[in-house]
């Protein structure tokens, strides 16, 4: 019998729990929910609680990109990009009712939800969401990287425009 | 009607006055000219009728008319604070001259203008698009563009620098160093874009762009009947949500012509002031952060923290509140509400004192913000600035003393001035506003007046549920009002009030129906902002963000 077998799953677990005590958030903070996150952030909330207290404003060195804000079409390509460049494991929060969904938004330059170009994890609702629905995101996606959910929609996800 | 008879014959024999109509309309002066005269006469009236600001340029939109669109000029007198309009029918096809030789602010008003009705500005150097992406067709604004009509965008603009007369161009220069900053990055807030051609450290052009976050918000609002419109508001200026609520529904009852009763006018000013405070903490805060400081904005957060919980009680949302409805408040205070408002007083005016000794008396923030990038009164002027900026400049302009709304007149509060303009008497100017808004909530709130919170004209406000659900006439009444939505009469209305940044105005003309027809608004940092690249040139990098921060650019009404 090999030893290995059994180190790899145990190590499995041990990474996941590792990833999901060390969340590094890269707030993309567009619009009205991007100051109800800095709340989250802030004093009262205090996000670090949750191990996800690194806020990175590059992409490179985040593991999770917070929306937060309306994207329109103009900022589809940029958030692509930024999605493109962070690097692997990577996970995306939706967070409120634009970035899902164009929220009340059903207008001519608004985007009608984030993942009509990347990969969303976990969709927080509101307009703005309170900083507790963002806390239970947050925790959400914790427990998704501690069970290892599969997540097809990121595995099938492809680069929505022709690379120059 | 005094104004327009001056006005008439300081016009006559230097301008062709038969062809113009003077019109005093729901408290405005408005002047309807041939297009041919616009920019001679606004050249005129910035000379010669002491009409030194021009607040905004809008187009309007009547598919059926023979001359489709109306060109509309909002001109200002810091002398009396009074108001003209200037209107000019312009067709399909047609031109119209430019007013940036008497306002260099008139050039991103007219770019807008352009984007949104495809009206042509003749001699405009740069007329492109502004907000819209550069890949969508057509223009957005006009009735016949339906509002779901999306555009996908596929990339991004490469840099480019405006097209200033005498200059190559879009060429860079192989010298120097093109930089992108943004729009996602942090000191750029999330949505903003600058380009800047450097020389080692300094900038020696610079351009920015805009339309990161324009969500149509006009588009919207002529497609949702006027209480629908507020929420769109809200998120507006999202540092200070009630006072945008305020700002629209002050226009709407302007053109209704009632009168909110002075309860609800003591409460509007409690939350204007609130709000005023703390988007003057997210402005110090989050400003202090671009220059490296990260406890200003925990303070700040904190502070920030305890005015949402007193929102929180009032109407249950934290940062959009939506509580005001046209012809008053949503729902009354909650008892005791104005007792928390008053002990929270204290506690503000303690950690704005504590704030301030740790940023204006720090060292480095003096030397990174004193005398970097100022802006003369003049300029300030020219480009269109108002509020805490323009104050900074030099102007004594508040539109609380200029032309007092909701009882302002009767409180005593001081309008603190600056000298230089530069970033540190921005941040100078804004400490002691906030010191001033907590006299003013002082003020109003040992003696609130009694009686309702809103007028009960049955054609505007909703009846109370009680009535709804316990008699058939309020059951009635709801439902009309709910099915046919309010209705203001045909007329067209430019209000302001001063909101944390400077002049909101909403420009609102109604057709009769339950819709606005065309709202249009004036937000206080798109005037600004259009300056930026001409007061960061030739300073450095980091000076830049510093005055980005200090310009407290809110995306949300800076792209609609």
């Amino acid at each position: 019998m090999s030893r290995d077998v059994a180190f790899t799953s145990r190590l499995d677990a041990l990474v996941a729990w590792g990833q999901k005590n060390s969340l590094w958030p890269m707030p993309y903070g567009t619009a009205c929910c991007g100051i109800e996150f800095m709340s989250v952030m802030g004093p009262k909330y205090d996000l670090a609680r949750f191990g996800a207290e690194v806020a990175r404003f590059s992409p490179r060195q985040a593991d999770l990109l917070v929306v937060a804000g309306t994207i329109t079409e103009k900022m589809a390509p940029v958030i692509t990009r930024i999605y493109q460049q962070m690097l692997e494991p990577k996970y995306v929060i939706s967070m409120g009712a634009c970035a899902s969904s164009g929220g009340f938004y059903r207008a001519y330059h608004v985007l009608q939800g984030v993942d009509k170009v990347i990969p969303v994890d976990v969709y927080i609702p509101g307009c703005p969401p309170t900083p507790e629905a963002v806390m239970d995101g947050i925790m959400a996606l914790q427990r998704m990287i501690a069970t290892r959910q599969p997540r097809p929609w990121k595995d099938n996800w492809k680069y929505p425009y022709e690379q120059t | 009607m005094n104004k327009l008879e001056t006005l008439k014959q300081n016009l006559a024999g230097k301008f062709k006055i038969e062809n113009y109509k003077f019109i005093h309309a729901v408290g405005d002066d408005v002047l309807e000219v041939p297009k041919e005269d616009v920019p001679a006469l606004l050249l005129f009236l910035r000379e010669n009728g002491h009409f030194d600001f021009l607040m905004d340029v809008c187009g309007v939109d009547f598919p059926n008319r023979e001359k489709r669109f109306d060109v509309v000029y909002h001109l200002f007198s810091s002398k009396d604070a009074s108001r003209l309009r200037v209107k000019a029918q312009v067709g399909e096809n047609e031109s119209i001259g430019t007013v940036l030789p008497a306002w260099k602010g008139a050039d991103w008003f007219e770019r807008e203008a352009y984007d949104m009705f495809g009206i042509k500005f003749e001699g405009h150097p740069n007329l492109r698009r502004i907000l819209t992406h550069h890949q969508f067709v057509g223009h957005p604004l006009r009735k016949d563009y339906d509002a779901n009509l999306q555009q996908p965008c596929t990339s991004s603009l490469p840099i480019h620098f405006n097209n200033e007369p005498g200059s190559p161009g879009d060429v860079l220069n192989d010298k120097y160093v093109p930089l992108n900053i943004g729009p996602a990055h942090t000191a750029m807030h999330g949505t903003l874009r600058v380009m800047a051609e450097m020389d080692g450290e300094t900038i020696v052009r610079c351009n920015n762009e805009i339309g990161y976050l324009h969500r149509c918000f006009e588009k919207m609002a002529e497609t949702h009947p006027y209480n629908q419109v507020i929420p769109y508001t809200d998120r507006l200026n999202y540092c200070s949500a009630p006072m945008n609520n305020i700002g629209y529904c002050k226009a709407v009852e302007r053109l209704l012509g009632v009168e909110i009763p002075p309860k609800a006018q003591a409460m509007r000013v409690i939350l204007a002031e609130l709000s005023r405070i703390i988007d003057h903490t997210i402005a110090i805060g989050t400003g202090a952060m671009d220059l490296g400081a990260l406890t200003s904005f925990f303070y700040m957060f904190g502070l920030r923290e305890q005015v949402y919980g007193l929102f929180e009680k009032l109407c249950g949302a934290r940062l959009t509140v939506s509580m005001t409805r046209v012809g008053g408040m949503a729902q009354d205070a909650p008892e005791g509400w104005f007792d928390e408002v008053l002990a929270l007083c204290k506690e503000i005016r303690k950690g704005t004192d504590e704030m301030a000794s740790m940023v204006l008396d720090n060292k480095i923030f003096i030397l990174r913000t004193k005398n970097v990038c100022p802006v003369s009164a003049q300029d300030a002027i020219q480009w269109g600035y108002t509020g805490p900026l323009l104050r900074a400049s030099g102007v004594n302009l508040d539109l609380r003393k200029a032309k007092p709304y909701y009882g302002y007149d009767a409180l005593d509060f001081d309008v603190p001035v600056g000298t230089t303009g530069d970033i540190y008497d921005r941040y100078l100017v804004r400490f002691e506003e906030m010191r001033q808004s907590v006299r003013i909530i002082e003020q109003v709130c040992k003696n609130v007046p009694g009686g309702d919170y809103t007028i009960r004209d049955k054609g505007i406000v909703l009846p109370e549920k009680k009535d709804v659900y316990g008699n058939i006439e309020g059951l009635m009444n709801h439902f009309m009002l709910i099915i046919k939505g309010l209705r203001p009469p045909v007329g067209e209305v430019y209000d302001a009030t001063e909101a944390a940044n400077g002049e909101l105005g909403f420009y609102l003309v109604s057709d009769g129906s339950a819709n606005p027809y065309r709202l249009k608004v004036r937000p206080p940092c798109f005037a600004i902002y259009q300056s930026y690249p001409t007061v960061v040139k030739g300073a450095m990098l980091a000076d830049a963000i510093a005055t980005v921060a200090s310009m407290n650019l809110i995306a949300g009404e800076l792209d609609r």
